[in-house]
């Protein structure tokens, strides 16, 4: 992977679901598979590449697969705002009554499109979520927070971010990956949802972190603190 | 209207060439898919277990359940039987990242699908496939295939146990020696003569299950490598079966056993590209983290040469695989492929493993690393399921064939 001072060049990188997805996913199938829920939808935004995942989520268990294709540039400078403008949009469009989706990404660690998308509805959400549990038509969600274990009680529709203690992500079993090849996966663009992807982000620079230095080491408490003095620490 | 339809196969024909090649180059998506889920399996549930299985000798049984569940013990039996309904190319892909991840475990895998089920898929009844095959999809059950003896492994038309019937009843006696899975085993495959007179075409084959009367296990042989697969000889003493556990007709064995060991050669090259694959990982992982000289090691050229032939043997060993694989799923002759597979994969594996050792130096040859064991579990892939030896025979057999045609 090369870091160019603008960005991060992907091209030829290995795309993979993010770990907080296939979470999301596995709650979503788990649901279905108790018949809570009715049908689950796995939704991508990004080029081609992200088909492979949508396919991953429809071995895992999900009924049908919607491809919001962004490509170039657009998918370059596709940020959290964008991505939840679209999530909104579709859930909208196919009158979801549950959004789950992975807590953040592990590549830009932004922790934002599940805020965004349950403001852009004004639905509820149950963000760090380490247990759903459907209730009628009000989901219990236990959220881990700085300070432990906090339950809320929210209306559907709903948002709902998975943190990792949620569940173990099953293993595609070689017969659904066969069945996720008839599965369905639609095509559409931004556009398609009456969504702007222009970003309102500029990256100024990318820099990796400095090099660590060597260390200095001292006799005594006295000379630690001699030290970081002189160092303008303290 | 008929030179239509002649266009239209034509074209059939040549999209499945074009689309056949193609899968060479790259795989199917459905098949990276695989891939990638078996990787994922093999890096989190296999690798970091491999090092401990190896050395208390003990077998992955919550693993081969774990495989069973995800379809990985019957990949080629169809859905309606138990299996995955998938093709020998899926099998291939997926034996080959088990055993990147634990070579005893892609062993115990390759047994059950290839020489257990195998047969009883291509030459057993229907009655024969649901009682040997459907339970033996899960994990729960695995099978094993009893055809070397002591006195012969390679000469496999000498075989010396023999089995006469007694009314309605099979009696079979002799020993047979080195079968994998024995002392984990619900059901095996036995040859045995039944027409001493007709020399190879006098060899039937029988399934008995395990355990039964009349059939023993010698003790756990304490192998080389592949230590977490059990390896054991049979004793079969008046072991007594029913007239319907034969498997295909009266004095089918040896072509059965031969056909069966033909399909069983892709997995075990497959498994073979795994431990070679394997050995490649930890070799240019050391390479940029090991300092000699000032930088690391992977910069000087020794060291490159190495890498760059270790990768060439896995790629060549691999494709030759993949379209053996791919022309038993067309259900063309595959045996000539199927023992260039074997030989190259093997090879590889051997090479590569010991290359990967003289990489990593000192710390190759100590059990910190899994250098050593890769070396261990490689050289068996040369011997079992049809020598080295036995596999230029067979390559250099259909050649000249060719030839004299």
């Amino acid at each position: 992977m090369q870091i160019y001072k603008s960005g991060v060049v992907t091209d030829g990188v290995k795309h993979s679901m993010n770990p907080f997805c296939e979470i999301a996913v596995e709650e979503a199938v788990k649901l279905k598979e108790k018949k809570l829920i009715k049908e689950v939808v796995a939704v991508s935004c990004g080029p081609q590449q992200a088909q492979e995942t949508i396919r991953t989520a429809l071995a895992m268990g999900a009924d049908r697969g919607i491809h919001v294709e962004v490509t170039g540039k657009d998918y370059e400078h596709l940020g959290p705002l964008q991505v939840s403008k679209i999530f909104a949009a579709l859930a909208k469009k196919e009158e979801a009554q549950l959004v789950i989706l992975g807590k953040q990404a592990i590549d830009d660690d932004c922790n934002q499109t599940g805020q965004m998308t349950a403001a852009l509805l004004d639905w509820p959400q149950g963000t760090f979520a380490s247990e759903v549990t459907l209730e009628g038509d009000k989901i219990k969600v236990v959220r881990e927070i700085d300070g432990g274990l906090e339950t809320i009680k929210i209306n559907t529709p709903a948002v709902v971010t998975a943190d990792l203690r949620l569940n173990t992500p099953r293993y595609a079993t070689l017969p659904n990956i066969m069945k996720a090849k008839k599965k369905k996966i639609a095509n559409m663009k931004p556009a398609d949802l009456g969504v702007d992807v222009a970003p309102r982000l500029e990256v100024l620079k990318v820099e990796e972190p400095p090099q660590r230095e060597a260390g200095v080491k001292v006799e005594t408490v006295e000379d630690l603190v001699a030290r970081l003095k002189d160092t303008g620490r303290i | 209207m008929a030179a239509l339809f002649k266009a239209r196969k034509v074209f059939a024909s040549c999209a499945n060439s074009c689309r056949r090649l193609s899968q060479l180059a790259e795989l199917p998506e459905t098949h990276q898919i695989l891939r990638q889920t078996c990787r994922d399996y093999a890096d989190r549930e296999l690798s970091p277990i491999a090092s401990r299985l190896d050395k208390e000798h003990s077998y992955p049984l919550k693993q081969i359940h774990e495989l069973g569940a995800m379809g990985i013990m019957a990949i080629e039996v169809p859905e309606e039987l138990g299996g995955a309904g998938m093709d020998y190319l899926a099998y291939s892909v997926a034996m080959e990242e088990i055993s990147r991840g634990c070579a005893s475990t892609g062993v115990v895998v390759s047994v059950n699908n290839s020489l257990y089920i195998g047969p009883i898929l291509k030459f057993g009844t229907e009655e024969q496939k649901k009682e040997w095959i459907t339970p033996f999809t899960t994990g729960e059950k695995v099978g094993c295939f009893a055809l070397s003896e002591p006195g012969n492994g390679s000469d496999a038309g000498a075989a010396s146990t023999m089995a006469h019937q007694e009314g309605e009843e099979w009696v079979l006696n002799g020993t047979k020696a080195w079968i994998t899975n024995s002392w984990d085993a619900s059901a095996t495959v036995v040859f045995a003569t039944t027409d001493k007179k007709l020399k190879h075409k006098g060899i039937s084959a029988f399934l008995i299950p395990m355990p039964h009367p009349g059939l023993s296990l010698g003790k756990k042989e304490d192998k080389l490598g592949i230590k977490a697969s059990s390896t054991a000889n049979i004793i079969l003493e008046d072991c007594r079966i029913p007239l319907s556990n034969m498997l295909g007709p009266r004095g089918a064995g040896f072509k059965i056993a031969m056909q069966t060991l033909d399909s069983g050669r892709i997995g075990i090259a497959s498994q073979a590209l795994g431990i070679a694959q394997a050995s490649l990982d930890c070799a240019a992982d050391y390479a940029h983290k090991r300092n000699a000289f000032g930088a690391p090691i992977g910069r000087l050229q020794a060291i490159q040469f190495k890498i760059a032939d270790m990768a060439v043997a896995i790629e060549s060993a691999r494709l030759l695989t993949w379209k053996a694989s791919l022309l038993r799923d067309a259900k063309k002759p595959f045996t000539k492929e199927a023992a260039m597979a074997k030989l190259a994969a093997s090879e590889a594996a051997t090479f590569c493993s010991h290359q990967a050792i003289q990489i990593l130096g000192g710390m190759g040859y100590v059990t910190d690393m899994p250098a050593e064991r890769h070396y261990r579990d490689a050289r068996i892939t040369e011997i079992y399921e049809g020598t080295s030896e036995i596999q230029r025979l067979v390559i250099a057999g259909q050649i000249l064939k060719e030839y004299k045609q």
